[in-house]
């Protein structure tokens, strides 16, 4: 590696972190032009201005906003995630096992659907015009266009309702065994992958068949080598940085963009949480969510961008 | 005879069922056979097969799974915070009150042996002997006066620190007696102290995670937002109880995935089943609705102070009940009288007739008012349970009378902050509470903290607290009687019906009654239940 390419990297980095900081106050900021905060919220109907006033105080809620969010800022750059409003329990355990749980769900969707997606991608670029392609690009744009909530609703009425052989909600706290991980996980997981891979799918097919069609494929093809090590070896390095970039944008979705199917299947993630967290308006919660969804997002497109650099004929 | 009939489904057989656990007799069942339609033939059938299923001995054992409609990060184990249907199911299972309030209505005794006064001003609470916390402490009276006096203090958050304010002398007599003072006579306390928020904690307590009561399970899991896992606590004092091994809590938002659960098994019961899904869970052998009308509500708010008399009760004879009934909540409601009384509580008002529906009457009334050709701005919301149907319904009445109702749908966070009790015309929804006291106080008195219409009678307050302090029943009745009169004509707020909560349980599911706080045998369902193996 040479220091260009070091050079970028850590630029990258850089802009990172000061995207993060970005979010973390843009979040902020949005919670606080949401309407009550947590003690009208928290006495809900019993809020009278008397006892708001009291739980405000009691909850140092009545001091400026912007010197709570410094407050939880320093916490955060100290390791010190803070407590929620709402309940009184230290951030880093209420966000804990959920997020553990978040990456499981993330995890096994990533390991079904990218090997899956690009092998369909490839498969169906390098058989460019066959039926097998129309088919894969017919199924693809069908998957894209069907959204994942009625993908999963009927997916329970069928599996769980009618036939009962799977479980309508996940009790991911109850997996003891193989089965059971099957049981709980098949449904969310077979919904996600059908989200994701239809991107990676279109993506990889599009970048592979533009590489195939470059001179120095071609020149391979004459020089006699092989269908499969033309693609494998020439063609798929080459269009390496699209798809990676594909797959970052798809896996993010992961993170943070599940609420949909953690809401039908209960399951507990961290997008639920901090969906909750907005309507508690528990601003260290919201907060904390922001940044891991935020640096989960970075994460991703900086190995992303960190792959294409590195996969850059120009720069290597 | 015969042993088919038909319009019958299993929520009938529930509804049977309930009344006789309500000591309903013979004649009251046919009668209410009679009144909806049944052969009095059928009646002797149903009967014995009611009276088999509420004889079945309770099995004990088993794990039951039920789910809620709403829990979140904010969810707790300190019953004075308690706010959603979820907190409330954990909290009873968990802790104990000094009274409680049975299937009739009535208050009962629970931690307390004996709830004592002359004047209903000075109570002598005494405690039940022999009780034992989870974490083998014996209940003392320094346990009750920390529990009650906790709601005064305002860094708690207590949502009944308004209800509390009215004690302002708790103090312990000796280990086993409080005296509670009150500032001015009530004859409610024994209801009052059944609330769910009064349960009763040990002194002392900081940390309510352990969940440390007197209660009939001991927490096993807690973890906000996602469920709550109790085990049976075999110390616990009340014997036989309670019949399951252990109950697990959680809540499923989606109202569609909480029947899915239902019928595939998951849970063996979900609370508030969509009207629309009814069929679904009412039509099949292995399920059933549990139905009860305990006094819940969505009402229409006109604010006195900026709308003109003539044009609420023009508005009140616009209101078509019974399509609101049959369309807006899909048959399960009865008809409401403008005054948040129902029939479930023995105060309720029978003689006082809801308005009919009749639009030429209506008109004339806003033709005084004049307020047709104007644009007049209703507020709706999913925030309030079935309010945009209602708001519809109204509407179109509206329009054909040349009234034009402006519906204005918002969103349904920050509605009871924003919109409720501030917009001119606007929704509410109000939950079952015990007494008519608490309605009238909470709700119509004139300092009110929630006067939806802002309804001020200085008659009508000196009426509440001269009800408030007797002991004699049928005196009391009759306030009640002319106070709910008084409500119905002359506050701006329309209440068409009480709305039915059906919860879909299992047909294993055994031992679940109705109870005037609300579904889920007003949330201590699990105390009680078996589950039939």
């Amino acid at each position: 590696m040479n220091a260009e390419i070091a050079g970028m990297i850590g630029k990258r980095l850089l802009l990172s972190l000061i995207t993060l900081l970005i979010v973390s106050f843009a979040v902020f900021f949005a919670t606080n032009m949401l309407p009550g905060d947590t003690a009208t919220i928290l006495l809900g109907q019993a809020a009278t201005p008397e006892a708001v006033a009291g739980l405000r105080h009691a909850m140092h809620l009545d001091e400026p906003a912007l010197l709570r969010f410094l407050r939880w800022l320093m916490g955060v750059l100290t390791g010190d995630l803070g407590t929620s409003y709402a309940n009184n329990m230290p951030i880093a355990q209420l966000i804990g096992y959920r997020f553990v749980n978040t990456m499981e769900l993330a995890g096994i969707t990533t390991l079904v659907a990218v090997p899956l997606a690009m092998t369909l991608g490839i498969t169906a670029a390098v058989l460019r015009g066959t039926l097998y392609d129309r088919i894969v690009t017919v199924l693809t744009i069908g998957v894209i266009s069907v959204p994942e909530f009625v993908v999963a609703s009927t997916a329970v009425l069928i599996f769980a309702v009618y036939l009962k052989w799977l479980p309508a909600i996940s009790f991911v706290n109850e997996v003891h065994s193989l089965s059971d991980l099957l049981r709980m996980y098949t449904m969310p997981v077979v919904t996600l992958t059908f989200v994701v891979s239809a991107q990676i799918i279109r993506m990889t097919r599009a970048a592979v068949i533009e590489t195939l069609s470059m001179p120095y494929a071609e020149m391979a093809l004459l020089k006699g080598a092989s269908r499969s090590r033309i693609v494998l070896k020439h063609a798929l390095p080459n269009s390496l940085g699209p798809i990676v970039n594909a797959l970052a944008l798809s896996l993010s979705y992961l993170i943070g963009g599940v609420i949909i199917i953690e809401t039908i299947f209960n399951y507990p993630g961290i997008a639920k949480l901090m969906v909750d967290a907005v309507a508690t308006r528990d601003l260290p919660l919201i907060q904390t969510c922001a940044v891991i969804f935020c640096l989960g997002y970075l994460i991703l497109i900086t190995i992303a961008d960190i792959v294409a650099i590195l996969s850059n004929p120009r720069l290597r | 005879m015969t042993d088919t009939i038909t319009n019958w489904t299993k929520s009938d057989d529930a509804r049977i069922e309930d009344a006789i656990r309500r000591g309903a007799t013979r004649r009251d069942l046919l009668r209410m056979m009679l009144a909806s339609g049944v052969a009095l033939s059928a009646g002797g059938v149903l009967f014995g097969r009611a009276e088999q299923a509420v004889a079945a001995t309770p099995v004990s054992g088993g794990h039951m799974k039920a789910a809620g409609i709403s829990s979140s990060n904010a969810d707790t184990l300190d019953p004075a915070k308690a706010s959603l249907g979820t907190d409330y199911a954990r909290c009873c299972s968990l802790y104990n009150r000094l009274t409680f309030i049975d299937g009739t209505g009535e208050p009962q005794m629970e931690l307390a042996e004996k709830l004592e006064t002359k004047d209903a001003k000075t109570w002598t609470v005494t405690l039940r002997k022999g009780v034992t916390f989870h974490d083998g402490k014996t209940l003392t009276s320094a346990d009750v006066v920390f529990a009650l006096k906790r709601h005064l203090n305002p860094a708690v958050g207590s949502k009944v620190a308004k209800i509390a304010a009215q004690m302002s002398e708790i103090k312990a007599i000796d280990p086993n007696t409080v005296e509670i003072v009150l500032n001015a006579p009530n004859a409610d306390l024994p209801f009052i102290l059944a609330l769910h928020h009064f349960m009763i904690v040990q002194d002392g307590t900081v940390d309510f995670s352990k969940g440390n009561g007197t209660g009939a399970f001991v927490l096993e899991t807690f973890e906000p937002g996602v469920r709550s896992i109790v085990k049976k606590n075999t110390n616990y004092w009340k014997p036989g109880l309670p019949h399951l091994d252990s109950f697990e809590f959680f809540a499923i938002p989606d109202a569609t995935a909480r029947v899915n659960a239902l019928l595939a098994g998951d849970v063996q019961f979900c609370s508030s089943v969509d009207p629309r899904a009814a069929k679904l869970v009412d039509g099949q052998k292995d399920f059933r609705l549990s139905r009860s009308t305990v006094g819940q509500y969505t009402n229409l708010n006109i604010r006195l102070d900026m709308n003109k008399p003539d044009f609420v009760t023009g508005m009140k004879y616009l209101v078509d009940r019974e399509q609101i009934i049959a369309a807006a909540l899909r048959g399960f409601g009865d008809v409401g009288n403008d005054q948040p009384i129902s029939q479930a509580n023995v105060f309720h008002n029978p003689d006082l007739k809801p308005k009919e529906f009749d639009p030429d009457k209506a008109k004339h009334y806003f033709e005084k008012a004049g307020v047709l050709g104007q644009s007049i701005p209703v507020i709706a919301s999913d925030a309030a349970d079935f309010s945009i149907d209602m708001a519809m319904i109204i509407q179109a009445s509206g329009a054909e009378i040349g009234l034009n109702l402006d519906v204005q749908r918002v969103p349904s966070d920050g509605y009871w902050d924003k919109y409720w009790l501030k917009a001119p015309i606007h929704f509410g929804n109000i939950n079952p509470r015990p007494t008519p006291d608490i309605y009238f106080s909470l709700l119509y008195a004139s300092d009110a903290p929630w006067n939806e219409s802002q309804y001020k009678s200085p008659k009508f307050d000196s009426m509440m607290l001269e009800a408030r302090g007797l002991l004699d029943q049928a005196k009391r009745h009759e306030i009640y009687n002319e106070m709910q009169t008084m409500i119905s004509e002359e506050a701006g707020t329309i209440i068409p019906a009480y709305t039915t909560n059906a919860d879909g349980i299992s047909a294993k599911v055994k031992g679940l009654e109705v109870n005037a706080l609300g579904g889920m045998m007003g949330y201590a369902m699990a105390e009680y239940v078996w589950l039939e193996p």
